[in-house]
């Protein structure tokens, strides 16, 4: 049973209350550079996660073997031969979507979450809970991305899903949303400082979830009526 | 006996905050008059909607931090980012146009940092910037042409029919600016002949001339009434004209002296938009190197920058130099023999 909480503590972290994206603010050169569009930002999205997800379980597997003085060197070595790999995927498979996100993709590597991630959590747990963390720290990192890609695509350019035949194929040509016909771009929101307000107010909204259940909570348990005061001098009459 | 009911100092200030907006208000007015009688309605119109979306867009943010709206809207603020977006914004730029830069420079640029006293930069300026940079066509070809060069005077039905892309403009009822055009032009002509065509009339240039003037005696306005500095405008004309004087003293390869001080919006920037109290700096020296830093950055722009026009720019790029330039700019305390400035000085 303790594996269950364990991995819906995980699950927890990752998505919501330490998600790397707008919690940890980890990772933000490649989230503020690649997320003009939602398929660019499934893309780099999918391939930070399958690193994250790797290099969490290698390490967690080495993690009794290596010298701890030595750990990072080891640690950026496994994440270093991952994204290679997950760049050769991406230049085999969607070759396209490997041009647009050029140099983006080998600067995985130095995404501060994924080696936070190894040197925090999986150099300390078991391979399933280390893997549980890595896919969920992943997810988390990639709905952010996916959300303020999406953000950026419909007020940049009025579309939404262009491009996705970039992942997933012919059948994909079809996705495609206008939603405003004759659009003149915003290229604000496509640029890099659209990059940066929209991530402010993402990290705002979630914020102001928070604080609203917080509150919430407060006023559910404050349900005692009337005067709580005790009396410690004089008489009581 | 209480005689002494305050401590000192015992000066009296007889400015507030809504009486000094309420002055650069009025005194964009000849200004104002001057780009209506040279270039049509465009500019009264952006102004009213400028003004009415910033201050709807300021009341809704003061709602939502659960603030007072009365209080805060009577310093009237909001209304002069409104008036003076109105101002620099193209004559016949569409109305959405007008709509995003208002409602940004007050809920992006001013109230996401605290509100009045509390913005690093310039809200009408970030505004400004904020449509160029994303609208690049619509901010370039919306620039009306003088009206005394059109046939008659444009009515009010023909720049609402523009502004609100109801139907097209008639042929000639916009172009490029007198600055855009000298710049594009003068690595392939000569001072006589880019000067020759319509829009630079017989004098510098036709109608800006005149607004710049206008804007130079509402700021003059602004000095006498002790509203703004003197070291603010003094630094950013000098800054302009000192290198426009050393480099571009051949006007057939560089903007003259004459077109950078009364083509586009040197005076009104030097005068009313370099001199906000909030985004600027705060030392008397400090506001004088801020100002020579924005005419200085003009000119750079105008002269090797894309863009042909470059104040909300410059303007910009000081305010972000303006908290350093405070630090090292710290006038003598009276009482003390030397000034406490640089990054070791204790406050």
């Amino acid at each position: 049973m303790s594996n269950l909480t364990e991995i819906k503590t995980l699950s927890k972290n990752g998505l919501w209350s330490n998600n790397p994206a707008i919690v940890q603010l980890l990772g933000l050169c490649p989230l503020l550079a690649v997320t003009g569009t939602v398929v660019n930002a499934i893309g780099l999205g999918l391939a930070t996660m399958l690193v994250l997800l790797m290099s969490n379980i290698a390490v967690s597997l080495i993690r009794n073997y290596v010298n701890d003085s030595i750990r990072l060197p080891a640690f950026v070595m496994i994440i270093a031969s991952l994204v290679t790999c997950a760049e050769l995927l991406m230049q085999a498979f969607t070759y396209e979507l490997y041009q647009i996100l050029g140099i983006f993709i080998p600067l995985i590597v130095t995404n501060c979450a994924i080696l936070g991630r190894a040197d925090a959590y999986a150099s300390k747990n078991n391979p399933l809970f280390a893997a549980v963390d890595g896919f969920m720290m992943g997810l988390g990192f990639l709905i952010v991305l996916v959300l303020l890609g999406a953000a950026r695509e419909v007020i940049g350019q009025g579309t939404l899903f262009s491009n996705m035949h970039l992942i997933f194929g012919d059948m994909a040509h079809a996705w495609e949303i206008t939603l405003v016909d004759d659009y003149s771009n915003f290229l604000f929101a496509i640029l890099p400082p659209g990059a940066f307000v929209g991530m402010g107010l993402i990290i705002a909204l979630k914020n102001w979830i928070d604080t609203e259940v917080e509150r919430r909570k407060v006023s559910n348990t404050e349900q005692i009526k009337g005067s709580k005061r005790v009396r410690v001098t004089g008489n009581i009459s | 006996m209480g005689l002494l009911t305050r401590s000192s100092p015992h000066t009296k200030q007889n400015q507030s905050t809504s009486s000094i907006m309420r002055w650069v208000i009025l005194l964009c007015i000849p200004g104002l008059i001057a780009q209506t009688y040279f270039f049509g309605w465009g500019n009264l119109h952006n102004v009213l909607l400028c003004s009415i979306t910033a201050v709807l867009s300021e009341a809704a943010i003061l709602a939502l931090r659960k603030r007072r709206i009365g209080f805060y809207l009577s310093d009237y603020s909001a209304l002069l980012t409104g008036v003076l977006l109105g101002i620099a914004l193209p004559p016949l730029a569409p109305w959405w146009i007008s709509v995003i830069a208002a409602s940004f420079s007050i809920i992006f640029v001013k109230q996401l940092y605290g509100g009045l006293g509390y913005n690093p930069f310039n809200p009408a300026m970030a505004g400004y910037a904020l449509v160029l940079i994303s609208f690049p066509l619509a901010m370039t070809s919306n620039w009306a042409s003088p009206t005394t060069l059109q046939e008659n005077f444009p009515s009010v039905q023909q720049t609402l029919a523009s502004i609100w892309e109801i139907e097209n403009a008639p042929d000639g009822y916009s172009g490029a600016t007198p600055l855009d055009v000298y710049k594009h032009e003068v690595k392939a002509s000569t001072y006589e002949a880019i000067t020759s065509q319509d829009i630079f009339g017989s004098g510098i240039v036709l109608g800006w001339e005149w607004v710049n003037v206008a804007f130079l005696l509402g700021g003059l306005g602004l000095l006498a009434l002790r509203i703004i500095p003197w070291q603010t405008p003094a630094g950013v004309l000098l800054g302009l004209a000192l290198p426009a004087i050393l480099f571009s003293s051949n006007p057939d390869q560089a903007v003259p002296l004459s077109i950078h001080l009364l083509a586009g919006a040197t005076m009104f920037g030097a005068f009313f938009i370099a001199t906000d109290p909030v985004s600027s700096s705060t030392t008397p020296r400090g506001r004088f190197i801020f100002g020579l830093g924005v005419g200085l950055f003009t000119y750079i722009i105008r002269t090797w920058g894309s863009y042909p026009d470059a104040i909300a720019f410059a303007v910009l790029l000081m305010n972000f130099a303006a908290p350093l330039i405070d630090v090292y700019t710290q006038p003598r305390t009276f009482g003390h023999n030397k000034a406490k400035r640089g990054p070791k000085a204790k406050v």
